[in-house]
């Protein structure tokens, strides 16, 4: 979780206290990475005794900066690309993977294919009430580009699904070949 | 009368005899009701598009019924398939097939002028349709002066001149970039709503068919699944 390196930005742009991070962390990720308090002021804590932010009490009120070993940490962040370096595992690649080893086994490909067909027409779904709610709610630029994340995975997703079915399809055309010859 | 728009009750269309024989639609059923929105997707040879073609009367069904606003369309002669898509059926295709000898307002009132609506009143409506479409300059230049994307707002401004029920789209932002393939959607995708129209859409862009009401997925000439909360294919998976 990039907590951590999400606070640390926040007090690259000035000192905060601890609710006024939580706040600004909320509502840079478009309200879909609720933080509670507590998590803030543990994840504060950790950061203050790596002698990745100071501490200064003003009124009574703790107030967070970030410290030139922070600010090189979050350099570090920025810099570091976040893929899946290899193997890419998530659970509708599990899935879909089972079902196709599962139809190699009995041959049809009717198992995979059901699968397939079923996984699409959710993402598709999804797709449609992402459209929706785009359309019919008034929203920040944070919450619009996290939808459009959204979207463009289930693209993908949808996109690899089609080819998955197409190899099915060229699989079953050899299976029945042979059975032929 | 149903509310339905269009009708395939069990319907068969087959290609080729013999061995070579394809059924590109087997035994499909599917109701596209009044002001509905409906996209139809599936792999290269699923039948999707002709089920556009059935609809528009265009092939004919080897079984089963086509009925578009309550006629079944087998039961039509020539003649009377070409009134039907003059007047109450839209084509929108990938090839915009515009006539590049008439201007974009006399391509639009072209149908009208078939109908034999007079020459003033087709002029009026036309501009009307184009203007629903965001076209409101330069009315009278030649398809060839215009980009790809207003080509094709000429080509649905004369699907919809007519008043017309149900549009039959078959992938009609194929020469398209993304940003007019994107506001070519959305233009159909208002026609439901702003005129009651019923649309029917084949693409393979999850994008575009996320615009739909109802999404619907063919494989072989089947529909297999489609996007309502009453369909499901879950209980086939254990």
């Amino acid at each position: 979780m990039a907590v951590r390196e999400g606070l640390l930005s926040l007090l690259r742009e000035g000192p905060r206290h601890g609710y006024q991070l939580k706040t600004d962390f909320e509502a840079a990720t478009g309200g879909v990475w609720p933080l509670n308090v507590g998590q803030v002021y543990t994840t504060l804590e950790r950061l203050e005794r790596d002698g990745l932010v100071g501490v200064v009490d003003s009124d009574g009120q703790k107030i967070y900066s970030i410290t030139p070993g922070g600010t090189q940490a979050l350099g570090e962040w920025w810099q570091a690309v976040p893929i899946d370096d290899p193997p890419p595992r998530d659970e509708l690649m599990l899935k879909v993977l089972m079902a196709i080893a599962k139809s190699t086994q009995d041959a049809t490909g009717d198992h995979a294919l059901a699968v397939i067909t079923r996984q699409r027409t959710m993402l598709l779904t999804m797709l449609q009430a992402k459209r929706r709610e785009r359309a019919t709610q008034d929203t920040t630029v944070a919450a619009t580009l996290v939808t459009d994340a959204l979207v463009v995975r289930a693209e993908a997703d949808l996109r690899w699904l089609d080819l998955c079915e197409a190899h099915l399809g060229a699989q079953h055309a050899v299976t029945k070949r042979k059975a032929r010859s | 009368m149903s509310d339905s728009v269009l009708e395939f009750i069990d319907v068969v269309k087959t290609f080729g005899r013999g061995s070579s024989e394809v059924h590109a639609v087997n035994g499909v059923d599917l109701d596209v009701a009044v002001g509905e929105f409906v996209a139809i997707m599936g792999p290269s040879g699923c039948g999707k598009s002709t089920m556009l073609h059935l609809a528009g009367g265009l092939e004919d069904a080897n079984s089963g019924r086509v009925r578009v606003l309550g006629r079944d369309v087998g039961d039509l002669d020539l003649t009377r398939r070409a009134a039907l898509r003059r007047t109450d059926v839209g084509y929108v295709f990938q090839r915009l097939n515009l006539l590049p000898s008439l201007t974009a307002l006399e391509n639009v009132a072209l149908p009208l002028e078939l109908e034999g609506v007079g020459g003033r009143e087709a002029a009026r409506r036309s501009v009307e349709a184009l203007a629903a479409v965001g076209l409101t300059e330069q009315l009278k230049r030649y398809p060839d002066d215009f980009s790809g994307g207003q080509q094709q707002r000429i080509a649905i401004a004369r699907a919809i001149v007519s008043e017309r029920k149900l549009i039959l789209a078959d992938e009609p932002t194929g020469a398209l970039d993304t940003m007019t393939s994107d506001s070519v959607i959305a233009l159909l995708a208002s026609l439901p709503q702003q005129f009651g129209t019923a649309v029917v859409l084949v693409t393979h862009e999850p994008r575009f068919a996320s615009w739909a009401d109802r999404v619907v997925f063919m494989r072989d000439g089947e529909i297999v699944d489609q996007t309502a909360p009453a369909t499901s294919t879950i209980g086939a998976l254990a």
